[in-house]
């Protein structure tokens, strides 16, 4: 192997593994930021030697053996300042409680709810938003701060330092690396949940900029659903955010068109759907169901998701059913987005006027002020009505709102198609 | 990105009947590959096979087996993963379970 070969072979690795090693070292060393520098290290040590010595038969578990080692140094050499007793260094090798059947016990130790436990502390509510996200991505995804950075079009130096003060602030407030008790449960989870789904949107929906789709976030997003629902099964919150992005990620290759456009759902080629994704999303609503629990707004937005999955035409799909759940959707959460889906659902099932109806009650909401979504599902609404010029406005206004520039060019084309 | 991780060859080509051991690790595995959102499908096939040619028009079906038994795929495993070395990574801890044998890694376009 070629010294870039065995570069992206570790790079490989490191993405398998750093996770679940970051995961087994915070329990001991009780510290996300301490954890992750000696998994780095761990990752300088092999980037020196495999190059030469090529790459070990279980390079995971040779990384995890590496890190341990300096864990047991730095609690050595921890427990020695603060005892400044020589002996120490004696009970620690032969004691029970001796740093190496502590890790040796905390490693075998099936690392699941270590795994799940990372993922609550780096979704932490006293974190911003903006550092739970860095975090989870750095942690649990194992992306390097120029990734994150790009995806998020920030600069490298503002997520590092996002990431250092999130690590900071879990020290100083020191926070449990814990699943959380029954009672701070729900909505620790749904901290997590939140995060893996704005990841997931940031790479389906890029609000900025030229780049339609970043795959890479939706599929780490996925990734990280997969594992969560696999960690913490009779969450059916877990299960429907799994639905939803299954099912929202089988229409990836049918929402761009051929010179990289986006193409609506209705009009998307229902061909290129993902079948295997779909009946994965399926599958997860069965399972959200199993548990028995009442709809949560995950399952209900994977349960519409699915609507649009069963239908194999646009003409086939089932609106009412839509529109109840958008409904029943605005009840757990009420939200003017929510209700303007609700009244693009209503428009296709009982005629562009009820639709319009309810979307022109939103006009004076505050929090829809400058969302291009407004005018445009009242330009197409609009337009299906017969009032053209009122949609060609209303499209011309949607374009100047987007900030994606596909999008404005899409929203530009309708308008012109209104004629004059 | 997609992957499909096959096996070849037939029992007999492998010589023994895989061992209880070798089946309980593999079982981990797979559970592993399932709990890190990896796994996407798995399965064995048949190695017999049906063989089906269209040849200017005329489509020939003949039941298999064929002679080639050690080259048919047996196995597969479709997996989802962010670059091919964690494919290739994945299929080395694969085949440390299996041992002695041989497959294909091919990455997996569409639908």
């Amino acid at each position: 192997m070629t010294v870039p070969d065995v570069h992206r072979a570790i790079d490989a690795v490191w993405r398998l593994e750093s996770a679940r090693i970051i995961a087994g070292l915070t329990r001991i060393v009780r510290d996300v930021g301490v954890a992750e520098e000696l998994a780095q290290d761990a990752l300088v040590v092999a980037l020196e030697k495999w190059p030469e010595s090529g790459v070990p038969d279980n390079p995971g578990a040779w990384l995890m053996a590496t890190a341990k080692h300096r864990a047991i140094d730095r609690l050595r050499r921890d427990k020695r300042l603060e005892t400044k007793h020589e002996q120490l260094g004696h009970e620690l090798e032969t004691g029970q409680d001796s740093p190496e059947a502590q890790i040796d016990a905390a490693l075998d130790d099936e690392v699941g709810d270590d795994l799940l436990r990372l993922m609550f502390i780096s979704c932490h509510p006293v974190l911003s938003t903006e550092a739970r996200v860095a975090l989870t991505l750095r942690l649990l995804g194992g992306l390097t701060t120029d990734e994150i950075a790009r995806a998020f079009l920030v600069p490298e130096p503002t997520v590092a330092q996002r990431i250092v003060r999130a690590k900071r602030m879990l020290a100083k407030k020191q926070i449990p690396f814990e699943v959380p008790p029954e009672a701070e449960r729900a909505a620790r989870l749904s901290s997590v949940l939140e995060v893996v789904y704005l990841v997931f949107n940031e790479g389906y929906a890029a609000t900025a900029g030229d780049d339609w789709m970043r795959p890479v976030l939706c599929q780490e997003a996925l990734r990280l659903g997969r594992v969560l629902a696999e960690l913490a099964p009779r969450e059916p919150e877990v299960h429907g955010l799994v639905a939803l992005m299954e099912i929202q990620e089988s229409r990836s290759a049918a929402r761009v068109g051929p010179s990289g456009e986006p193409v609506p759902l209705l009009e998307q080629n229902r061909g290129r759907w993902d079948r295997l994704l779909i009946r994965r999303g399926f599958a997860a609503l069965l399972r959200a169901d199993e548990t028995g629990a009442p709809l949560g707004p995950y399952v209900l937005q994977g349960a519409i998701a699915a609507c649009h999955a069963q239908a194999s035409s646009a003409e086939e799909t089932d609106w009412a059913r839509i529109a109840t759940l958008y409904e029943a959707l605005a009840r757990l959460t009420p939200s003017p987005v929510i209700e303007l889906n609700r009244a693009v659902a209503l428009g296709m099932a009982f005629g562009p006027a009820k639709g319009l109806e309810l979307a022109d009650r939103l006009l004076d909401e505050p929090s829809l002020t400058g969302y291009h979504l407004l005018p445009s599902v009242r330009a197409d609404l609009l337009a299906r009505l017969g009032r053209s010029g009122e949609a060609r406005s209303e499209y011309e206004r949607a374009a100047a709102l987007t900030r994606n520039a596909r999008e404005r060019r899409l929203l530009l084309e309708r308008a012109a198609a209104c004629g004059r | 990105m997609r992957f499909m991780l096959m096996t070849k060859g037939d029992e007999q080509s492998t010589g023994n009947p895989p061992d209880e051991n070798m089946m309980i690790e593999m079982g981990k595995f797979i559970e592993e590959m399932t709990k890190a959102g990896v796994l996407l499908a798995t399965g064995g096939l048949d190695p017999k096979g049906i063989h089906i040619k269209n040849s200017g028009g005329k489509i020939t079906v003949t039941d298999g087996p064929f002679a080639e038994a050690k080259e048919a795929v047996v196995g597969f495993a479709l997996i989802d993963v962010r670059s091919k070395e964690e494919a290739i990574e994945l299929s080395k801890r694969f085949w440390n379970i299996v041992g002695d044998g041989e497959g294909e890694i091919r990455q997996v376009f569409g639908p």
